[in-house]
């Protein structure tokens, strides 16, 4: 399951998806809001997603992870829209015999998914909005 | 060749538009940037620019067409 959904995700239910009762080991991960950033209080995050491209990345990503794991079950949900501190922005959840692929794997997709996917996050702080990684930071803070 | 640009991030800021169209001599990916920095200044600013044809990443010697589905990609920032 890949899903980019502008609904607050359910983790359990990630984690349900990537299952397999042929699993030892499910490992996932939860990438959620921090409230500072630069030490400047974030209010909100805005992220907005090519959509169609996000999932044929995130489908390349997760194909190349099961090509070098023993993977049993995956799933990648991704939020968009408007995200306040503390709210869950990213799950990756996958599922192997046993735990060192399912750790490895779980690292690899998520790495790749920041790296990759076509998905862009703008930091809102009390005084302005910022799209996080566009520009040099010492180009961004002076703007 | 008149093209029609998908915008996301900072790159909407900056041509203002979700779908923007674009007007030039070009037909490769390479002279896409090349006009959108001449166009377009600020976006010599950001740290990296990619384009994205029909949903794949495009080779800067890839040749466009009018009714490709042509993104402009900024630096990503998801997760």
């Amino acid at each position: 399951m890949i899903k980019i959904t502008e609904k607050a995700i359910d983790v359990q239910k990630v984690i349900e998806t990537a299952s397999s009762l042929s699993a030892g080991a499910v490992n996932v991960f939860v990438g959620t809001v921090r409230n500072k950033s630069h030490d400047k209080n974030v209010v909100w995050l805005e992220y907005e997603a090519y959509e169609a491209m996000a999932v044929a990345e995130i489908r390349k990503i997760i194909d190349e992870a099961a090509h070098k794991w023993d993977l049993l079950g995956w799933a990648v949900s991704h939020r968009i829209g408007t995200l306040k501190p503390g709210e869950v922005a990213v799950v990756v959840a996958v599922s192997s015999p046993h735990r060192k692929a399912s750790f490895e794997a779980c690292q690899f997709i998520i790495d790749n998914v920041k790296a990759k996917a076509p998905i862009w996050k703008k930091e809102v702080f009390e005084d302005g909005g910022e799209w996080v990684d566009a520009r040099p930071i010492s180009a961004s803070m002076n703007n | 060749m008149k093209y029609t640009l998908k915008t996301f991030g900072i790159t909407r800021d900056i041509l203002g538009g979700r779908e923007v169209d674009f007007e030039m001599d070009g037909m490769k990916v390479s002279e896409l940037k090349s006009e959108l920095a001449a166009r377009f200044p600020e976006m010599k600013s950001l740290n990296s620019l990619l384009i994205a044809v029909n949903n794949q990443y495009a080779a800067d010697d890839l040749i466009l067409a009018e009714t490709d589905e042509i993104a402009l990609i900024p630096p990503v920032s998801g997760g």
